[in-house]
Order: C-alpha cells, then sequence, then structure tokens
C-alpha cells in the first residue's frame, strides 16, 4: 500500500507532545499541531481551543498534497517547507519524517528566524520518535500480536453508531 | 490509511464521495451535515468557485460515537468532479479508506458516469489501491428527476462488480445515510481483518 497505517501508542504519544511542547515555549509560538498526510489531526499543544484543529488539519493536508503536486511539475520532489504570513498571525508547516506535516501558529511574539532555528531542533527528534512508531507497529505486525480493540467488533456495534 | 491513537482511544477514517460534474457529491455532504447533532460533527469546509462548483473539496469530520471505548470518527471529502479538476482528484484520494461513487441517474450522463468510474479507478491505482479491493458503495442519484434510467441499466455499466448499491435523492435525502452506513461498515470491517 502507499501509505501504511499510522498507529500511535501511549509512550510514542507522550514523548511526541514533550517535544512539541517544549518547541511551542522555544519559539514563543501560539498553537503547534501535528498532521497525518491524509489530513488527520495527531496531536496539538497551546491555544488549541481556540482555533479549528479539525478543519486546520485537513486544509493543511490538503495544502502539502497541492504544493507537493507542484513541486513535482517543475521537477521537485517536494517542497518540505510552507509559510503564510498574515497581518498578526502567521503559519510555518513543514514536512517531518516523510510523511508527517507540522504546523507552527505564530505572531509578533516570535520571528521566522527562531521558529525555523527551533522547528529544525524539533523535527529530527520527532522523526527519531516516529521512525521508532513505524518500526513498533511493523514488529507487531510480523509477529502477528494483534491489540486491534475492533476484532471483536459485530454488526451490531456498526449499527449502533448510526441509531 | 486509517490512523488508530491508543494514546487518546481514536480512530480516523477518510471516506472519498467520487463521481461526475454536478451529481450531487456536496449535496449529500450538506444533507449529512443539516441532519447531524451538533456535538457529532465539525465544521463543513467547502473550498468552491463563486457558482458553487467544488474546486479543490468538501470536508466534513464527524464523530459518530464510541466502538469498544474507541471514538470513531470519518473523514467525509468530495473532490470537485469537473474533468479538468484532476490534479486535486487524485490529491484528494491520498490515504482513502472507502470511496462512494455517485452517479447521475440521467439518461444525459451516462457517459459522464462511466468516465468518472474509469477515472477513479486509475486515480486509485496511481495512489497504490485497487478498487476492487477497497470498501466500496455505489449511489445512484436524482431518482426523482423524469429521464432517468432504470437501476439495473446504471447497475450494468457502473457496478459491474456488484458492490452495495443505493437510490438516492441527495437533495431530500432520501438514501444519502443508507449510503454513508454501508461504506462506514465496510471500512470498519476491512479494519477488523486488519488490513
Amino acid at each position: 500500500m502507499a501509505n501504511p497505517q499510522l498507529i500511535m501508542y501511549d509512550e510514542e504519544f507522550k514523548q511526541i507532545n514533550a517535544v512539541i511542547e517544549k518547541l511551542l515555549r522555544e519559539a514563543n509560538a501560539k498553537v503547534i499541531f501535528l498532521v497525518d498526510k491524509n489530513g488527520q489531526l495527531i496531536t496539538g499543544c497551546g491555544e488549541t481551543e481556540r482555533f479549528d484543529t479539525t478543519s486546520l488539519a485537513s486544509l493543511t493536508a490538503g495544502n502539502i498534497a497541492a504544493t507537493g503536486g507542484l513541486a513535482k511539475l517543475i521537477g521537485e520532489k517536494e517542497f518540505s517547507i510552507l509559510f503564510h504570513e498574515g497581518e498578526k498571525d502567521n503559519l510555518h508547516i513543514s514536512i517531518v519524517a516523510g510523511r508527517v506535516i507540522l504546523v507552527v501558529l505564530f505572531d509578533t511574539r516570535s520571528s521566522l528566524g527562531l521558529v525555523r532555528l527551533r522547528v529544525k531542533k524539533a523535527s529530527e527528534e520527532l522523526s527519531a520518535i516516529f521512525g521508532r512508531l513505524m518500526q513498533k507497529s511493523e514488529e507487531k505486525e510480523k509477529s502477528g500480536e494483534s491489540e486491534f480493540p475492533f476484532a471483536e467488533i459485530t454488526d451490531d456495534d456498526i449499527d449502533n453508531l448510526f441509531s | 490509511m486509517s490512523f488508530i491513537n491508543y494514546a487518546s482511544r481514536e480512530i480516523n477514517c477518510k471516506i472519498v464521495y467520487y463521481g461526475p460534474g454536478l451529481c450531487g457529491k456536496t449535496t449529500n455532504l450538506q444533507f449529512v451535515y443539516q441532519k447531524t447533532a451538533p456535538e457529532a460533527k465539525g465544521k463543513m469546509i467547502s473550498l468552491a468557485t463563486e457558482t458553487e462548483r467544488t474546486l479543490f473539496f468538501d470536508f466534513l469530520p464527524l464523530a459518530l460515537g464510541e466502538i469498544r471505548g474507541f471514538k470513531t470518527r470519518f473523514h467525509l471529502y468530495t473532490v470537485p468532479g469537473q474533468v479538468f479538476y484532476d490534479a486535486s482528484r487524485k490529491l484528494i484520494l491520498k490515504g482513502v479508506d472507502g470511496v462512494v461513487f455517485v452517479a447521475d441517474s440521467q439518461e444525459e450522463r451516462m457517459d459522464a458516469n462511466i468516465e468518472s468510474v474509469e477515472n477513479l479507478r486509475i486515480n486509485l491505482i496511481e495512489q497504490g489501491y485497487d478498487l476492487d479491493k477497497i470498501p466500496y458503495v455505489v449511489q445512484y442519484n436524482k431518482r426523482d428527476l423524469p429521464n432517468i434510467l432504470s437501476v439495473e441499466e446504471l447497475r450494468r455499466e457502473l457496478n459491474p462488480t456488484n458492490v452495495p448499491d443505493f437510490e438516492a435523492c441527495a437533495t431530500t435525502g432520501e438514501g444519502v445515510f443508507e449510503t454513508l452506513k454501508a461504506v462506514a461498515k465496510l471500512i470498519l470491517f476491512d479494519l477488523k481483518k486488519g488490513k
């Protein structure tokens, strides 16, 4: 399959949150969130309640996909960083570990230079965590270890979702 | 592909509504949006032209409740149906878990339907998917109009593999939730098999 399933475990989730919380502080950012390239929000920190992070996630992934399309048209593999400057707020978007999107929302309390610097450091840490995560998923799959919550799912369970 | 988060006990799946221009993909999502309780839905986002034709995609996040302690979320997307937006359609199929093909039942739209199904198959292959192997349902929309083909005729041309199919009128909502429920069910069963 083109894009293997993303599975998140407790241990790595805590590590990821620790990295983005540190980035939030060090970059003086307002909100930071991580999105799967398919548009699904992985996690976020900062003033997340002020923003519609689900919509932001899907639009960010759409944006990355569209920019990736543009990149291919000019013979680039992808553009790894996007920056959107607004009157008050700015968005710094970057691709981490080839499949996850890191979004940093910041205002005049920070600067593009500082954000770029801190994002670079955090990206390395996040890449290492996602590398471990992928490895863990593969190992679990190979060993046939299934802890999938839907293994015992029934027709009734699904019907109840729509009742 | 779906995203399973054991830490926050959530599962996220992506459903894409595909079909020719003006077949009613956006109307399907609008009906789902109108009829869903506020706490279960996020904002519906439509990236449309001034004439309301979908330019990039429509997006509707739905939280359908819990299964075995996991919050189940479906992200509904439509593609732009107009032929020249093929690049956008390809992008939206990235990471898809299930597809709804919305056919326009009107006689004069049959060629457009066939072209769109072929385009779906090709674009899925480019993303590494096989239409015959992913959760897939067909909806025959606009059953309320006068110049429509019979379901048998539509089925013969558009559903040779006999996947679940539904008659619908997206403007009144007939068949809309039946279609969504069917594709969601196929996705969940697919996940159960550990695909």
